[in-house]
């Protein structure tokens, strides 16, 4: 066991519901986001569980699990959950109605790290809305922290001093491990996650959030790097046609380079 | 909210949604049915397993004449003759498995005219027909008993028109729910109707049914959302009451009569339906609960703190979610420790901020009050679509074993769940309720608290007369002594049909028969069942 406890960091992001299809605006500049559900980032969620299970089945000494949202002000619905699910603390960041590129949120977030004194901070491999997949990365980089991504299963070795994980790679697995600290990136298989409790959501109500803005970290730099064009729809695919026998079925394949 | 439906064959949720270039794998959200269907034997036949009912011999066997006239108004799509490879299982077995008949000829007409014309010529030539939709009846009134010919409506299935100012939908009979559902969602709107078999059955067999499901609580029964109907009577006559309006009070309202007839008097080939607003924010929150009457308790509150915004309050016990557990695969409960019973309510409306605030302060309170014992909220989509699993995998999970005997009753609340304490008794005292080789697993209770309809499940390894006369007149018996309804919304189909006499009395049975009478003299429409 490692002479100090963990004190693991979990980021999360509010995004639209994964069941829900996204609509483009009319002006072709967003996601039309009124009236739509949003939700916790599922990876994030499957991040925030692993902690969980880190801490509940003791498989190393836990001191905090610390919960982070950076995003509008809605984002404190998630944090909630978070907490009743059993987060110890959280910070919620409001970026009001600013959106943020990886890289800013890795300055936060590598801000916050240092103030909370995290040694593991484990986070979604990418987030649904944007589909990034470099928050983790640039954080781990910025730290000089080691990163394991796309984690499958996470095991402690060594009385909790390296954490063994195995990665979900192009058909199949690699197996890595590495000393604390470390940022871990989440995959699907990792966990299934629970349900939040009743009684559990309303003892968050006293759990702490603590509510920072952008403006707390004046001194980084978090303008945009990327302009955003346009967004747009996928082609519709074209509906399918029936055909009148296995000759004209062969000959559409041939027709269609498919045979 | 999109659902995913039960009665596609095994693993119904496979379809992986796609996030960005990445998909979800089957393990996450998709839970796996071990099996769809009841038994995998092949059922026996009717006849055989009812020998007391009697082919009636004024209808006529059917001729190579009646087939050459079928062909000569069908294509070849539309007519289906039985023969070695195939003998019109799909059609001749009921969703239980526990009825089979013997029919060798399935019409599927395309348009109105031929329904009509097929009717007309049976009428004229005396040939029994039993109409069908998607065949997931519960009462075995989709199926023939011996040699009816079958009606199928699958062929006419077509959305006809949908005004989006006022919400009425018009539809061919034969459009599948689910369907109907989606197209509604396009343009913001609900079918007022949902229940487990929405990917099966058809709008037109829902009418037949007069079905109640999971959203009569807020939306009220089919009597009332329907607004027009269009009938082909036994003799040909297309009677059409589709461009009815809200309000219209000219005469008898005739489309009431078929609203639940289930196939007795016309076949229904268009209904036009009057759909609700569908609503932008849905929760829900799955409980625990100690007894049957913190489930009453939980719910008087419900509909006085959740008021306008309740949709759905069904109650489990914890039999029902035992069988469930076993029949599925890859999804997880919501509590790991059992609980006798277990309530999901269900709340939508316009706007999720105050639909929050309202649930969660009923919660707080519920819990407070010691009447929850345990309880979760689905924080997305996906939870919310696998709590509800949990609740719609029962009737599917309940015959997993082999079979089961349905009983779908209305009681008085205080009593509603007595009839399952009292059937797993008599079962226990009969001797046949037990491990296997005893033919019975468990009776289970679930359902519709909110309209005080149980749906007892007697989950048995096979069908056996020994079973059924434990539990024949015996349930039935039960309910009437207590004035409830032996159907409250299943039907009476031809399970029921000897013993509507303990909800009806004898006049009301009279009228119904001269009803009937009137309408199909020559008694051709599904003949064997209903009363
Ligand atoms: C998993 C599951 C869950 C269910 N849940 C509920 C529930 O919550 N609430 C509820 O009320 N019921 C429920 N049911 C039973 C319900 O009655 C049927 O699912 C549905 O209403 C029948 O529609 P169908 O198209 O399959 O009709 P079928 O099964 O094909 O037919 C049912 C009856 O209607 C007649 N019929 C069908 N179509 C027509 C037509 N166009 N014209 C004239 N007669 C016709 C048939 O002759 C038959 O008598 C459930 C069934 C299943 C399998």
């Amino acid at each position: 066991m490692s002479s100090k406890g963990l004190r693991i960091l979990v980021p999360v992001k509010r995004v639209i519901d994964y069941q829900i299809r996204p609509r483009v605006n009319k002006t072709k500049t967003a996601i039309e986001t009124t009236g739509v559900k949003f939700s916790i980032n599922p990876f994030d969620d499957i991040a925030l569980e692993e902690a969980l299970r880190i801490k509940e089945k003791k498989k190393a000494t836990v001191d905090a699990i610390h919960a982070i949202s950076i995003g509008p002000s809605k984002s404190q619905d998630i944090l909630r959950n978070c907490l009743a699910k059993g987060a110890d603390t959280s910070t919620l960041v409001d970026a009001g109605s600013q959106e943020l590129e990886p890289l800013a949120v890795a300055k936060i977030l590598k801000q916050v790290v240092e103030k909370q004194g995290s040694n593991l901070v484990i986070l979604g491999k990418q987030a649904i809305d944007d589909d990034n997949n470099n928050t983790g990365q640039m954080l781990a980089g910025m730290l000089n922290w080691p990163q394991a991504t796309n984690a499958a299963n996470v095991e402690f070795e060594n009385g909790g001093d390296r954490i063994k994980i195995t990665r979900e790679v192009d058909g199949g697995e690699e197996i890595v491990s590495a000393p604390l600290p470390l940022v871990i990136t989440t995959d699907l298989r990792l966990n299934q996650p629970r349900y939040v409790g009743l009684q559990n959501l309303m003892k968050a109500k006293k759990k702490p959030m603590d509510k920072l803005k952008l403006k707390d970290f004046a001194d980084l730099d978090l303008e945009s790097r990327l302009k955003l064009l346009q967004v747009v729809e996928p082609e519709p695919r074209s509906p399918g046609i029936k055909v009148g026998s296995v000759d004209e079925l062969v000959q559409n394949l041939k027709d269609a380079k498919a045979i | 909210m999109i659902r995913s439906s039960v009665l596609r064959p095994l693993c119904r949720l496979t379809v992986s949604k796609p996030w960005g270039k990445f998909r979800i794998p089957q393990t996450v959200s998709s839970p796996c049915l071990k099996a769809t269907y009841a038994t995998k034997v092949t059922p026996k036949l009717t006849a055989e397993a009812y020998p007391s009912v009697k082919r009636d011999s004024k209808y006529k066997q059917l001729s190579s004449e009646d087939i050459t006239f079928f062909e000569s108004i069908l294509s070849q799509q539309e007519l289906l003759q039985a023969n070695d490879q195939d003998a019109l299982e799909f059609y001749n077995e009921d969703w239980m498995r526990k009825y089979r008949g013997q029919s060798r000829l399935v019409l599927r007409p395309k348009t109105v005219q031929k329904v009509s014309q097929i009717l007309k010529y049976c009428n004229d030539n005396h040939i029994a027909v039993v109409p069908q939709g998607g065949n997931t009846g519960l009462v075995g009134g989709s199926v023939p008993i011996f040699d009816e010919v079958i009606l199928s409506l699958n062929y006419l299935n077509q959305v006809r028109d949908f005004d989006p100012v006022s919400g009425i939908l018009k539809c061919d009979a034969g459009l599948i729910l689910e369907n109907a559902d989606q197209y509604l969602a396009e343009h913001g709107y609900i079918f007022p109707l949902d229940l487990g078999a929405k990917g099966s059955c058809h709008v037109g067999g829902v009418v037949a049914t007069n079905a109640g499901g999971l959203r009569l609580l807020r939306y009220g029964s089919l009597h009332g959302s329907v607004l027009g109907l269009e009938v082909v009577l036994p003799n040909g006559d297309i009677v059409s009451s589709m461009h009815a309006l809200r309000k219209d009070n000219t005469g008898y309202d005739l489309k009431q009569l078929f609203i639940g007839s289930e196939g007795t008097i016309g076949v229904i080939t268009g209904v036009s339906i009057l759909t609700p607003p569908r609503p932008k924010a849905f929760n829900v929150s799955f409980l625990a609960l100690e007894n049957f009457q913190a489930v009453q308790n939980v719910f008087v509150k419900a509909k006085k703190d959740l008021a306008e915004i309740l949709s759905a309050f069904e109650f489990m016990d914890s039999y029902s979610q035992d069988l469930t557990k076993k029949h599925v695969e890859n999804l997880n409960h919501p509590f790991e420790e059992e609980h006798p019973f277990y309530v999901l309510i269900e709340t939508s409306g316009s706007n999720k901020e105050h639909d929050d605030a309202k649930l969660e302060a009923f919660l707080e309170s519920v819990i407070e009050d010691g009447l929850v014992v345990d309880g979760v909220v689905a924080q997305d989509e996906t939870e919310l679509q696998n709590l509800w699993q949990w609740r719609e995998l029962i009737p599917e999970s309940a015959q997993a074993g082999g079979g089961v005997y349905k009983y779908d009753i209305s009681l008085p609340l205080k009593d509603l769940y007595s009839l399952v304490e009292a059937a797993n008794q008599r079962l226990e005292q009969v001797g046949i309720l037990g491990d296997a080789p005893k033919p019975v697993i468990r009776a289970i209770g679930y359902g519709h608290v909110g309209d005080g309809n149980l749906h007892l499940n007697v989950a048995v390894r096979e069908y056996s007369k020994q079973v059924e006369e434990a539990l024949e007149p015996f349930v039935y018996e039960f309910v009437s002594s207590k004035q409830g309804s032996i159907s409250a919304e299943h039907g009476l189909g031809f399970q029921k049909k000897n013993y509507i006499g303990y909800t009806k009395t004898g006049p009301e049975i009279k009228l119904i028969k001269d009803l009937k009478n009137h309408y199909d003299p020559n008694g051709i429409l599904n003949p064997y069942k209903y009363i």
